[in-house]
């Protein structure tokens, strides 16, 4: 079991976090639908994060929200403390990157062009520069065709940097996504759905890619619904029902919450009331109902009771792992961080 | 009843004419000395009088040489000959079809049938019935009709097509056969193969083959240009048409563009350098006239295939780019009729029309560029009119007199540039150059300035980035791309390579009215030509767009005698090109992967573009 050593050391590494993604409140309305209501997250660097529900429950439209691509009706999103912009582009030039749950790649460019478009944010070249050719550029040009082949022999699509993205098959082409997302150099990359339509022995290989991704010292945040692929990969798992955050806590923890499994199997939620999410914690380890204790205050239905629930709970979560690891988690952290502040 | 008897037989036929041809009857061995023998025989023919009288144009008349219509049969009859010798392995003519002789003999012997019974049905028509035509008339056509035959009879792999169900109804059954009849049939005319790599020559060969390919296409040009009367310039479309098939499925053109994929660079010098022999070849200024025109088309083409092409943004009144550019350059010109009393020297009347083209090119990109697909090609629509208009109205009574209304601005001077009068003939090395022939020059240096801007944009940071908003919007935007910035500024760049364009024609065709620019016409450079220029050449590349603005320039012009049913002509035959080459002429190649995706194509593409 591989995974379990992973994971292993990826408990040991959060014990240095800084908060790099912090979601709070978040609310997004389509008319009177409402999407995504309230939810608070947040990624420490070196954290895999996972985000599960059943289908239609809202969680790429929160990617959406956290992306620029939606600009939350309500909350915000900050990513090391400061508020995205509302436009894509300028969150992914922040340091936040992402790939599409149904693969979006720039399907007649070459393999090698997609990455090199990713590096957009991180290169300055302009019009002019392009027209004259003077040595900057070609420098610029050489150095962002070198980290793009870096990140091809990464993702070990190397040899097939002159195919066209269309021409690869499924998989390579979920991996080419990744190292384009990974080309604009984040600090956070959020995964829509990575394994979808995988074979096992490609959701193994998968993981690893992810967690070599995590070793680089980005954060990761995960959409998925390979039950198995999440609980090994993730350190703390969130749950995400009807757009509202259910619970939010490690695998074991979400794992045996009755609440989400009702969920997933279709029993209405407001079947099990006694249960309450403000769980949490990434500490508690073997215990299934530590919730349960909690549940007895508030006695509303289970979706407002959530959202009084979890206010108290980010606070608390919050300030005791940043107080103490901040300052000595961004030195060894990310490589990136240095050019996420020029840009 | 019939339907049953003849099931049976279906599967059966395909095993035992694996390899036959279209016409089943003639032996292989038999087909194949018909072609070669239908070939000589053309080109033979081609030294008899076709006809005994000289009313037919181009003096069919003479024994001992070829004129007229009977240059283009000689050549086509030759392609046949030297394909079928080719075809039996001859040594010396086997360079010839690297990717199998028999397409291209097919192809090649249907230029020479299709335009040796076209010259023939034109006397017999023009003269009033075939008792005009002379001998040598008769022996040509009979040559062609059996290179064709012999060539039809030759074989190729027939694909695998399904037998018709016997339980359909025999309208169905009938569409059935006709879809397979089809098939086989487009087969024929298939690729027999991939092209043989060609083998590594020095590099003085490389360049010397470039250098000959030049040679031929500017000939080819020279000659289209120059065709003098309606029969030879269709004649011109017949056989250059089929001919250009033939050599491309011979795969030379393969091989060719592997060469000039090779010295890139060379080859771009070279075909400015063989584009700029073209005015001494000519002895009066009457073609020269024809060339800056197409030149200043093709260069507004070119710029505007980096807007289409590359970045994908769809503007349909892209010709009012071209319009401010001569108006800007008009205006400043010291025309009598300007309302400005100014006279600029040509640099700085370049660039006041480059600016101010770039100047409106980011007034209409900035609102309308928000808009996506359909509402934007919409929007443009409506602003190219909105310039015409305008233009119209600011003469003095309905609004501010800039423009002189729709008299427009006349007599617009010539350029003198460092004391180089654009209006006078000079003579270079015993060549005389006459007043088109200079602004013939100027427009090629334009042209080369336009195909490095478009080159170096294309291949850049900025390049990619268009063509990744054209590819997927949403996808550029999450990878860091400022949509809407760069889309500005590939809208502005078009633009002002199109006023630099404008500056010129301006001053080629001494007067500019709103009339000149409008969405649709018979003239050539107005925005739907434009748009037809880069779709029908091969959006996203650099001789595509040239191409299709040569082309969509002479095909109006030459065929005038077709008068009201010309843009019905052309349109048709957009349609035809749309539906069988839906790529464009010079196809960019990962369009070429992109519209033929069954067919097996490379799966890498080595360098981008063409």
């Amino acid at each position: 079991m591989t995974t379990t050593t992973t994971k292993a050391d990826a408990t040991t590494e959060p014990a240095t976090p800084e908060t790099v993604l912090d979601a709070r409140g978040v609310t997004m309305r389509f008319g009177g639908l409402t999407a995504v209501r309230d939810v608070d997250l947040t990624v420490r660097s070196g954290e895999i994060v996972g985000l599960i529900g059943p289908n239609g429950a809202g969680k790429t439209t929160f990617f959406n929200c956290l992306t620029g691509l939606y600009v939350p009706t309500e909350g915000e999103v900050r990513y090391k403390g400061q508020v995205l912009p509302p436009k894509s582009f300028k969150v992914t030039a922040a340091g936040i990157a992402r790939t599409f749950q149904n693969i979006r790649l720039f399907n007649n460019m070459t393999v090698l062009e997609n990455v090199l478009v990713g590096r957009h944010t991180r290169t300055k070249e302009g019009l002019w520069s392009a027209l004259l050719r003077g040595p900057g550029f070609k420098k610029a040009e050489a150095a962002s065709e070198k980290r793009a082949m870096e990140l091809l022999e990464f993702i070990g699509l190397q040899d097939k940097a002159q195919h066209l993205a269309k021409n690869l098959p499924y998989g390579e082409q979920r991996k080419l996504e990744i190292a384009r997302a990974l080309a604009s150099d984040p600090g956070l990359i959020l995964l829509d759905e990575p394994t979808a339509g995988m074979n096992p022995q490609e959701t193994r290989a998968a993981e690893e890619l992810i967690f070599a991704i995590r070793d680089m010292g980005i954060a990761v945040l995960v959409i998925e619904h390979d039950m198995r692929f999440i609980f090994n990969l993730c350190d703390r798992v969130a749950v995400l029902v009807q757009g509202q955050k259910l619970i939010e806590g490690d695998s074991q923890t979400v794992q045996s919450d009755e609440r989400v499994i009702a969920a997933y199997l279709g029993e209405p939620i407001e079947g099990d009331a006694p249960t309450d999410a403000p769980a949490d914690t990434p500490a508690p380890a073997g215990t299934p109902k530590a919730p349960a204790t909690e549940a007895g205050a508030p006695e509303e239905a289970a979706a407002p009771k959530e959202t009084t629930g979890k206010s108290p709970e980010k606070p608390s979560e919050k300030p005791s792992e940043k107080s103490s690891e901040k300052p000595s988690e961004d030195t060894p952290h990310d490589p990136a961080s240095g050019k996420e502040n020029d840009a | 009843m019939t339907t049953i008897s003849e099931n049976p037989t279906a599967p059966a036929t395909p095993a035992t004419t694996e390899a036959t041809g279209l016409i089943g009857f003639i032996p292989v061995h038999i087909a194949r000395a018909l072609t070669l023998g239908g070939g000589a025989l053309t080109v033979a023919s081609c030294f008899l009088a076709w006809t005994w009288t000289a009313r037919f144009p181009g003096d069919l008349t003479v024994y001992g040489y070829p004129g007229g219509l009977q240059l283009q049969v000689l050549v086509a009859g030759l392609l046949t000959t030297l394909f079928a010798l080719s075809s039996y392995g001859i040594k010396g003519t086997r360079w010839l079809t690297p990717a199998g002789a028999d397409g291209a003999i097919k192809l090649a012997a249907l230029a020479a049938f299709a335009t040796a019974w076209y010259t023939v049905a034109a006397i017999s028509i023009q003269l009033g019935g075939p008792v005009n035509l002379e001998p040598g008339g008769a022996v040509v056509a009979v040559a062609t009709l059996l290179a064709l035959v012999g060539a039809l009879a030759l074989p190729f792999e027939r694909p695998a097509t399904h037998p018709a169900d016997p339980e359909d109804n025999g309208w169905d059954q009938f569409k059935h056969r006709a879809s397979n009849g089809l098939t086989s049939f487009k087969a024929a005319f298939g690729t027999t193969g991939t092209p043989r790599r060609l083998p590594p020559l020095p590099t003085p060969v490389e360049i010397l083959i470039i250098a000959g390919v030049l040679a031929v296409a500017l000939g080819v040009f020279t000659y289209g240009i120059g065709t003098e009367y309606d029969e030879l310039f269709i004649g011109f479309l017949i056989t250059a048409g089929f001919g250009f098939a033939a050599v491309n499925k011979s795969g030379l053109l393969q091989q060719a563009t592997q060469l000039t994929g090779k010295h890139q660079n060379l080859t771009i010098a070279g075909a400015f350098i063989a584009a700029a022999l073209f005015p001494f070849t000519q002895t009066d200024d009457q073609y020269a006239t024809l060339g800056v025109y197409i030149l200043i088309f093709a260069t507004v083409a070119l710029g505007l295939n980096i807007v289409v092409g590359l970045a994908g943004l769809l503007d349909l009144g892209y010709v009012a780019f071209l319009g401010v550019g001569a108006y800007a350059a008009a205006l400043v010109s010291g025309a009598p009729t300007s309302p400005f009393g100014v006279h600029l020297p040509f640099w700085a009347a370049i660039l006041v029309g480059a600016a101010a083209s770039l100047v409106f090119g980011v007034l209409i990109g900035a609102p309308t560029l928000r808009l996506r697909g359909d509402y934007l090609a919409i929007v443009t629509l409506g602003f190219g009119e909105i310039f015409r208009i305008a233009v119209m109205n600011t003469d003095g009574t309905s609004g501010p007199d800039i423009t002189n209304g729709s008299n427009g601005i006349a007599s617009i001077p010539n350029l003198d540039f460092f004391g180089f009068d654009f209006g006078a003939e000079h003579t270079i090395a015993g060549f005389t150059i006459g007043r088109f022939a200079n602004y013939f020059f100027l427009m090629l240096l334009i042209m080369a300035v336009v195909v490095l801007v478009f080159r170096r944009s294309g291949d850049s940071r900025i390049g990619r980035a268009w063509v990744a908003i054209r590819e997927d919007e949403t996808a550029a935007l999450a990878m860091g791309i400022n949509g809407f910035r760069v889309k500005l500024i590939a809208f502005a760049l078009g633009a002002a390579l199109a006023g630099l364009a404008g500056t010129v024609q301006a001053h080629v065709t001494y007067t500019v009215t709103p009339e000149q620019y409008l969405f649709a016409g018979p003239i050539p450079p107005n925005s739907a030509f434009l748009l037809a220029a880069v779709v029908l050449g091969g959006m996203g590349t650099m001789s595509g767009p040239l191409v299709g603005a040569a082309l969509l320039f002479l095909i109006p012009n030459k065929l005038q005698f077709m008068g009201e049913y010309q843009l019905f002509a052309f349109g048709l035959a957009l349609v035809l090109i749309m539906r069988f080459r839906p790529e464009g002429i010079i196809p960019n190649r990962r369009n070429q992967l992109e519209f033929h995706e069954k067919d097996e194509t490379p799966a890498t593409l080595a360098k981008a573009g063409a």
